[in-house]
């Protein structure tokens, strides 16, 4: 029930109606398990449908009589008799409710059974009639739909209703998602009149803006220019984006005569070093969109290592997709036969494949190199290994040197620049322009211009940074900040939704150049068990609530994103090298939130303390991490040696840190931290030496 | 501050399962079973379940049974539909009572309305509807019965209906809306399916639903109406992007379209009160952790307690 006043009359009226309404409700059901079909039948039903069009159960006892009763005639006239009979009674329901499912339907049904031709002209008359009421009328717009594919109208001319609609009101919603539906399909099919994108989207910027300017506050216009911004600044192709190890670097390995472990140090620094378990040394591709189909096949990796058949890819995802941004593999270091430098070169383009969720095929020829030298020394262990020793993260025990970075020149991390096709300048200036018109808006203070000139910014930025990066110093981050800022001030209700936005600005920011990554780069003392430092990057008090910019950080090895506002690590997952990670005073509400580390085979200490995990019924992370709910885990694999208790209270426990090599975890500070779950802690991770700051014994 | 009337709530949901005889409980006479899902599960999330005769409430699901296709109807001597098939199982597995269903039956009746294409009819006369999707996904899974139907096809299906704001309609090409959003959503989080949703996007289209008297509306320039309190919020929950309206908000816009003297909530504040609106408050209610409800499933519409009953009981 909608609409109707709380305290209304309860007349006699109503009573009388009541007993029309249950008396013809009995007759229905009569007629109906009887079989009856006869015109008083019919008649009866179709003065309850009038009353009462939702009642399905009425309209399929009309369908039955319509199929007993046309079995019984083969008169053309008689036929269309007993067709037009259906669609009246489908009109007298509709002048009661013309949103009713049921009526909808059934005229529908009707009409594709072809008992008889179609008055098409009627329809469309009809349908008229309705819209007029209730132009969002979509059960209106879905039968419209129904009636150009069943009557062959082509697309564009429902493509000109949608204007006619638009123009005649410009904060239809309805209007405007119709045409960003016909649009799509007509320039996906390259259909005549819509083969140059950018000429059919420049009419629709031209559009949109009468809209914009005629009525600022009107969402309609708005959704639909962050269609037309999509599709402006949307990458078709995608492109690799970043590597780990970057192209054209060279590193040093050395290991221990079982080659059980090994550390690499980057040749142009023996003081600093990446340890890796195992010998084991991922290679990382990162898209600039989710793929699918990389594989040995796709992507021919030539070492004296491994040959490139027995390579495996595998995406960094949690979903089940087949898609994602990061793809890594594994060289194995212990399978090298001697000493010695040797180059490994990563090649792909070769094949189309590599496709993104679109379909649209990597055909960009890329071609990454780097040198392994490897060095064997006697020693047993080669150390570094995290677990023995307490790892405390603090920010004092980091220098901050500026040589030895580990890479030698940043920008070879970005591959795109070398690679990416020459695209149009109309893009570019598409967006330039937009920007100079909304900066001259007259309704700068409203909430859709700020954050519209926000997305402008944003996407222009990222547009110009992948063309042409080494040109690219100067960012309008500042300006967008000041926006998302303004914003939070302006629409307080959405405050989250901003800082969320704005949080991904700082981290461009702080990731956006070696300069600025210098600022927070830093290496750690050295372990009591090692004498060489490890790559960190301290991101910590910095508002930021979630993770972005990932492909820039893959080198990353110790990361301290504590004393943020941040509640979503999902991204992580691509820093494989990873061996400690801080997120201690967070806003991280659940375990089920910390899956993205699962895929983290280095990671080895962690810190989640002072978060809010436990303190929240409702656990937003729920469908986003796998569980038995969701039909991503077969929880007879996982759960084999706990309790029925602990499995329903502890589910993402056992089933995240089940999957890690932890030797140190820190869980104090949340709502949740117990006895109870220590034990179960220390039972699903056998190799723990650190909870909380103790000594497991 | 207002503050909820939940026994005043039980007493009406109480009252309504005895009205029969009026216009506007014979209007709805045909989804009756709709109707006992929403009101038993608000009793749940009060608390309050054993105030009703369990063995009565499931006969009567019972008695709305076709034992000859599998399916249920919407009340005694209505046809089978997915509809009222999802509410029955819903009731019954609140009820912990799953034993009494032919489940393989019930679960053929269910996958047996699956297309070539991977949508689903809402029952033997055709009518497609990605709701009929969440239906069929949703009951087939807390029946365990998921590997009867072609779940790859019936996804690709749901996400053919995605639109270009990131929302998702009734079928290719129908507008978003909240209450279809939720069923698309729902049944994506269901199947493991959420990576094919640009979280973002929809995201914000979601909580731009939020207007200015703190309630919710189903679509761009609509009055807000507390059954988008349950539509929207728990899709935004379901993808994590809750955090993006503002709940305290949304909680006096619920709380202000309580009937106060005779318990109920209605659509809008001062409207008349029904047991859909009274669900979806409560329910709401639930998602926004108001202080003595049971926490809610949001893609299960369900208690947490019985959807970890029917997953994690060995």
């Amino acid at each position: 029930m909608h609409g109707r006043p709380r305290n209304g009359p309860r007349s006699e009226e109503s009573a009388a109606k009541a007993g029309k309404l249950r008396d013809l409700q009995a007759q229905l059901l009569h007629n109906h398990h009887n079989r009856i079909y006869t015109n008083e039948a019919r008649a009866a039903s179709a003065r309850l449908l009038e009353i009462n069009p939702e009642i399905y159960t009425a309209w399929n006892y009309r369908k039955l009589a319509l199929q007993s009763n046309l079995k019984e005639v083969t008169d053309v006239e008689a036929i269309k008799a007993f067709v037009e009979e259906e669609l009246r009674v489908v009109e007298a329901a509709l002048r009661q409710n013309p949103k009713s499912y049921g009526a909808w339907y059934h005229r529908k049904w009707v009409l594709n059974h072809k008992f008889s031709p179609a008055n098409f002209d009627h329809e469309y008359w009809l349908l008229g009639r309705l819209m007029k009421l209730d132009p969002r009328n979509f059960h209106g717009w879905n039968y419209r739909r129904f009636l150009a594919a069943l009557s062959n109208v082509p697309e564009v001319e429902e493509l000109m209703y949608t204007m006619e609609m638009i123009d005649s009101n410009f904060s239809n919603y309805s209007a405007w998602h119709n045409r960003s539906f016909l649009l799509s399909n007509l320039l996906k099919q390259k259909a005549q009149g819509f083969v140059s994108k950018e000429k059919i989207l420049t009419d629709e910027y031209d559009l949109v803006h009468q809209a914009l300017f005629t009525e600022a506050s009107d969402q309609s216009g708005w959704f639909y220019f962050l269609w037309l911004l999509d599709q402006t600044v949307s990458p078709d192709q995608p492109l690799v984006a970043s590597s780990w190890p970057a192209h054209g670097s060279s590193w040093v390995v050395s290991t221990n005569r079982s080659k059980s472990d090994c550390r690499l140090f980057p040749f142009e620094s023996s003081n600093s070093c990446y340890y890796l378990p195992m010998s084991i040394v991922p290679i990382i591709l990162y898209f600039n969109q989710p793929v699918s189909g990389v594989s040995s096949s796709t992507v021919t990796v030539n070492s004296v290592f491994t040959s490139n058949e027995d390579i495996t890819w595998r995406p960094l995802s949690l979903a089940k997709s087949e898609n994602a941004h990061c793809w890594v593999t594994y060289l194995k270091i212990s399978d090298a036969r001697s000493n010695g430098t040797s180059s490994v070169e990563i090649s792909l383009g070769h094949s189309q494949d590599i496709k993104s969720a679109h379909g649209s095929p990597h055909t960009c020829p890329v071609l990454l190199k780097f040198t392994i030298e490897l060095n064997c020394i006697d020693a047993e262990q080669p150390g570094g290994e995290f677990g023995e020793e307490l790892f405390v993260f603090n920010s004092d025990q980091v220098c901050l040197p500026y040589e030895d970075f580990p890479i030698s020149s940043f920008d070879q991390l970005k591959i795109s620049e070398n690679h990416a096709p020459v695209a149009s300048s109309w893009d570019v200036e598409t967006l330039s322009n937009e920007i100079s018109l909304f900066k001259g808006s007259p309704d700068d203070n409203c909430k859709f211009v700020k954050l519209t000139l926000a997305r402008l910014l944003v996407a222009y930025d990222a547009m110009m940074s992948e063309r042409s990066p080494s040109l690219q110093k100067k960012t309008h981050s500042e300006e967008v900040l000041k926006f998302f800022d303004d914003l939070i001030q302006l629409d307080p209700v959405h405050a989250k939704f901003y800082e969320d936005q704005r949080s991904l600005v700082i981290l461009d920011q702080v990731t956006f150049d070696k300069e600025s990554l210098m600022k927070n780069y830093g290496r750690l003392c050295k372990l009591a068990s090692s004498s060489h430092h490890y790559h960190v990057l301290q991101l910590n008090k910095l508002s930021l609530t979630r993770i972005g910019f990932v492909e820039r950080l893959l080198w990353v090895q110790i990361l301290d994103l504590s004393h943020n506002e941040i509640q979503s690590i999902s991204g992580l997952e691509a820093l494989q090298l990873l061996t400690c990670l801080n997120l201690a005073n967070n806003q991280l509400n659940s375990f089920a939130a910390l899956e993205p580390l699962r895929l983290l085979s280095s990671l080895r200490v962690l810190d989640v303390s002072f978060n809010k995990i436990g303190s929240y019924l409702i656990d937003t992370k729920r469908y986003l991490c796998s569980s038995p709910m969701s039909h991503t885990v077969d929880i007879k694999e996982v759960i084999k040696e706990f309790q029925d208790t602990e499995i329903a209270d502890y589910w993402e426990v056992i089933f995240i840190f089940k999957e890690l090599q932890l030797t140190q975890l820190n869980i104090e500070g949340n709502a949740v931290a117990n006895d109870n779950l220590s034990l179960l802690l220390k039972k699903t991770i056998p190799g723990l030496i650190w909870l909380n700051g103790d000594r497991v014994q | 501050m207002e503050k909820l009337e939940g026994e005043k709530h039980v007493k009406y949901i109480l009252s309504v399962e005895k009205r029969k005889d009026d216009f506007e409980s014979l209007v709805m006479d045909h989804l009756r079973i709709n109707g006992a899902y929403w009101g038993l599960t608000t009793l749940d999330l009060l608390h309050k379940l054993d105030c009703v005769d369990q063995e009565e409430a499931v006969s009567w699901v019972m008695q709305c049974y076709h034992e000859d296709c599998g399916g249920f109807g919407g009340n005694v001597g209505h046809d089978p539909h997915l509809l009222y098939t999802l509410s029955a199982v819903q009731i019954l597995v609140l009820f912990d009572k799953l034993d009494v269903l032919d489940v393989e039956k019930v679960s053929n009746y269910v996958s047996g309305l699956q297309n070539e294409d991977g949508s689903f009819s809402g029952d033997m006369w055709g009518e497609i509807d990605t709701r009929f999707s969440y239906c069929a996904i949703c009951c087939l899974s807390i029946l365990h019965r998921m590997d009867k139907i072609n779940v790859e096809k019936a996804v690709n299906y749901i996400v053919s209906c995605k639109n270009l704001d990131g929302g998702f309609g009734c079928t290719p090409g129908g507008e978003s809306h909240a209450g279809q959003i939720f069923c698309c959503i729902g049944a994506l989080a269901i199947t493991g399916s959420l990576h094919h949703v640009d979280k973002d996007l929809l995201g914000w289209w979601l909580c731009e639903r939020q207007c200015k008297d703190g309630g919710l509306n189903g679509r761009p320039e609509k009055f807000a109406d507390v059954c988008y309190s349950w539509w929207v919020l728990s899709s935004l929950i379901i993808i994590d992007r809750a955090h993006w309206i503002d709940k305290s908000k949304l909680i006096n816009f619920i709380l202000n379209c309580q009937d106060k003297e005779k318990g109920g909530i209605s659509d809008r504040p001062d409207n008349a009160v029904d047991v859909f609106h009274t669900y979806f408050g409560v329910a709401g209610l639930s998602l926004l952790e108001y202080p003595g409800l049971k926490p809610t499933d949001p893609a299960y519409a369900l208690p947490v307690d019985v959807v970890n009953r029917i997953f994690f009981r060995k």
